[in-house]
């Protein structure tokens, strides 16, 4: 199994050094992606953070072809890429191995790119769709997304004397993927980047559509300190807020659980986002969000040991 | 040896795609569409073509899934109409300034609300601004034709643009003709295969396509798009001219039809356009000096030419399939900016017809001729035909 330092200091398609925020994470997920893949790379890229932080004109961050059309549309150009490859293979103009990756944000993927992702599975295009799931629209400044969390404030849903945020929880993006019976659907997180490069080279192995979501802690609309980006990444993983686990043609695998479960409240202290949570009036919204993560924890792990496929 | 087929419009086209062999054909059904990607699928299933297709879930990713396709190197088409045209219009509006080169056929039909499946202009007219080469088609036979011609012009390296080839929904999309199929070898020949210089598959030399570009540079990119949209119209008889070696006719930027001793002359495009010529011959044969004028290429629009055909004609008529709610109808609109310019300009009169495929007759167009003759026309009042009450 390859090391941290071995993934990480493998040279990857993404060029060092970004315009991204302090303390974002999206760089060294992709690099750990990036990673994983033996055969050259082609990434068609929904409108989003990354997208803007990487090809500023006349600049580019991308040593590996890369496409950007607009933001809801990346796994349907992902689908045209691969079979542009399959039909110029065929073809003869074209003779070698590669891997196609669609890159989205949590809007653009759980919410308006949600057509164009379901369709391509459906169809069962050969390329992998990763979402970086900052939990909100980011880029355009913390509006809420369906995989925004329930009880987080944003601009669009702001905690108010009659609201605590968002009162709805989070759409089970991973859990759909699955259930358009591709071959392999995973849910990583940042800061566990040996975790993150095994799915990847999963999916770029698997044959047919495979779909990972990846965690990335937002330093600038969670608000928190953005030394703190990876360590926000381990809580959500430690409290059970975001399971690492793993959907093999229909198999469920739980990749970590935690020895001692951490209450919800260490993932949620010192996150602008839900600061109004800790008032007195609120209290209820943190007890029904930790009754609903063990509840989803439980189901998770009854659904491994059943072996029932997804 | 061409042989003669009879063929619906939409059938002519699928007969182009046949031939062109795309790489990639991505497909999504809307009415009255569905017949060319539904001919074509049947061609791929019997192995007639080698086409890799993409059946897609929607217009939108129809337009995303070619354009990934034209990105990554492959010659590629999809084929739309109407609503199906509007909900692809964010990404069909993103490919000019991409400069891919795809070629779309789109067979016109009224865009709601109310609902209506049949025959206008609205669909296409919305799109003008955005950078599409358009070129509207009379019948079946010109549908073929110019989806050839339009292939090798948007893939010529000066210009690098999407092209629109137009027909009347149902009309002549479901009306069949007897329509002259070239010879394959012929055809094939003078389509040849797409080449790009770059694309996303050539992994040796990666580019970035698509990037963000802030005030410090968009302007520029898309001052570039319209230098070369500026290369459209000499290219375009270039290639004309090469595909007139096997059709053996020509292509113009208009019909010219009896124009040149008009006492009035009318403007239409597309299927309207035989049924004026026929009006022409029949009021000619009264000897009533009358003609017509047929634009092809709709995008770039042929100002100065259209001005040198329209300059000496007394009262022009324009009939539009469309119409552009607070302001001119779109074709009169072009044709009164065509004539600006004269010191001595034609009498003009606009005229909105045949919404939502309400038909128009001979009659009709004779009735406008003779308005137009009278010479009693308002160049800014609307009027329309065909419209009850």
């Amino acid at each position: 199994m390859a090391t941290l330092q071995e993934i990480m200091s493998k040279p990857v398609g993404l060029a060092p050094g970004h315009r991204m925020c302090a303390g974002c994470g999206i760089g060294s997920m992709v690099r750990a992606i990036l990673a994983a893949s033996d055969k050259p790379v082609i990434i068609a890229n929904a409108t989003g953070c990354l997208e803007v932080v990487t090809t500023i004109y006349p600049y580019s961050a991308w040593k590996v072809p890369w496409v950007h059309v607009t933001f809801e549309n990346a796994a349907a150009v992902a689908s045209g890429i691969e079979t542009a490859y399959k039909s110029l293979r065929k073809r003869g103009k074209i003779d070698k191995d590669v891997n196609i990756l669609a890159f989205g944000g949590d809007g653009g993927t759980y919410d308006i790119g949600f057509q164009a992702l379901s369709g391509s599975l459906e169809r069962g295009h050969n390329f992998m769709y990763v979402v970086y799931d900052n939990e909100g629209y980011m880029n355009t400044g913390n509006q809420r997304s369906a995989a925004t969390p329930y009880g987080a404030s944003t601009t669009t849903v702001p905690a108010g004397s009659k609201s605590f945020g968002k009162p709805q929880w989070r759409k089970n993006i991973v859990e759909i993927a699955a259930a358009h019976r591709i071959p392999y659907t995973a849910q990583a997180a940042n800061h566990n980047i040996i975790d993150l490069y095994n799915k990847a080279k999963k999916g770029f192995e698997a044959d047919g559509p495979a779909f990972l979501a990846v965690l990335q802690p937002c330093t600038t609309n969670w608000r928190f300190d953005p030394a703190l980006t990876m360590s926000y990444s381990k809580l959500a993983v430690e409290t059970n807020f975001w399971p690492l686990y793993e959907v093999e043609n229909g198999k469920v695998h739980v990749n970590y659980k935690p020895k001692n479960r951490k209450p919800i409240e260490e993932f949620l202290n010192g996150q602008g986002r839900f600061k109004h949570l800790f008032k007195a009036k609120n209290k209820h919204v943190i007890e029904k969000m930790q009754m609903m993560i063990d509840k989803e924890w439980g189901r998770l792990l009854k659904l491994e040991e059943s072996g029932i496929e997804l | 040896m061409s042989t003669w087929k009879p063929l619906s419009g939409t059938q002519a086209v699928a007969e182009a795609m046949r031939q062109i062999n795309p790489d990639v054909v991505v497909a999504y059904p809307i009415t009255p569409q569905t017949p060319i990607v539904e001919f074509f699928a049947q061609y791929v299933a019997n192995g007639i073509v080698d086409t890799e297709t993409i059946p897609v879930e929607s217009e939108h990713s129809a337009m995303s899934a070619t354009v990934g396709a034209a990105a990554a190197g492959a010659r590629v088409m999809c084929a739309t109409a109407s609503q199906g045209l509007a909900l692809m219009w964010e990404v069909v509006a993103a490919v000019p300034g991409l400069r891919l080169p795809i070629v779309m056929p789109v067979v016109n039909r009224a865009l709601s609300a109310p609902i209506n499946i049949h025959c206008d202009h609205s669909d296409t007219m919305g799109a003008t601004t955005i950078g599409w080469i358009q070129i509207f088609s009379e019948n079946g036979q010109e549908a073929y034709e110019n989806m050839l011609l339009a292939i090798r012009l948007a893939e010529h390296p000066d210009i690098l643009l999407p092209a629109m080839v137009m027909q009347d929904g149902f009309i002549t999309g479901h009306g069949v003709e007897n329509v002259e199929i070239f010879d394959n070898d012929k055809v094939k020949a003078f389509v040849g295969e797409r080449n790009p210089d770059r694309y996303l598959l050539d992994t040796e030399h990666p580019y970035t396509i698509g990037p963000l570009a802030l005030p410090d540079y968009y302007f520029e990119i898309k001052r570039q798009q319209e230098e070369a949209t500026r290369h459209v119209k000499k290219i375009y008889l270039e290639i004309g001219k090469e595909l007139s070696k096997i059709t053996k006719k020509e292509y113009p930027y208009f019909e010219s039809y009896k124009l040149e001793d008009s006492d009035a002359a009318i403007v239409v495009l597309s299927s309207t356009a035989g049924t004026a010529k026929d009006t022409v011959d029949k009021m000619r044969a009264e000897g009533k000096k009358v003609g017509l004028l047929k634009p092809k290429l709709f995008r770039p629009f042929p100002y100065k030419e259209v001005r040198t055909v329209l300059k000496n004609i007394p009262v022009v008529g324009v009939l539009d399939r469309s119409m552009a709610f607070g302001a001119y109808a779109p074709v009169y609109a072009e044709i009164k900016n065509a004539l600006f310019e004269l010191e001595k300009r034609p009498k003009l009169q606009s005229y909105v017809f045949g919404l939502g495929g309400k038909d128009i007759f001979k009659s009709d167009i004779e009735k406008a001729f003779n308005e137009l003759l009278s010479g009693e026309v308002s160049s800014e009042k609307e009027r329309y035909i065909g419209l009850r009450g």
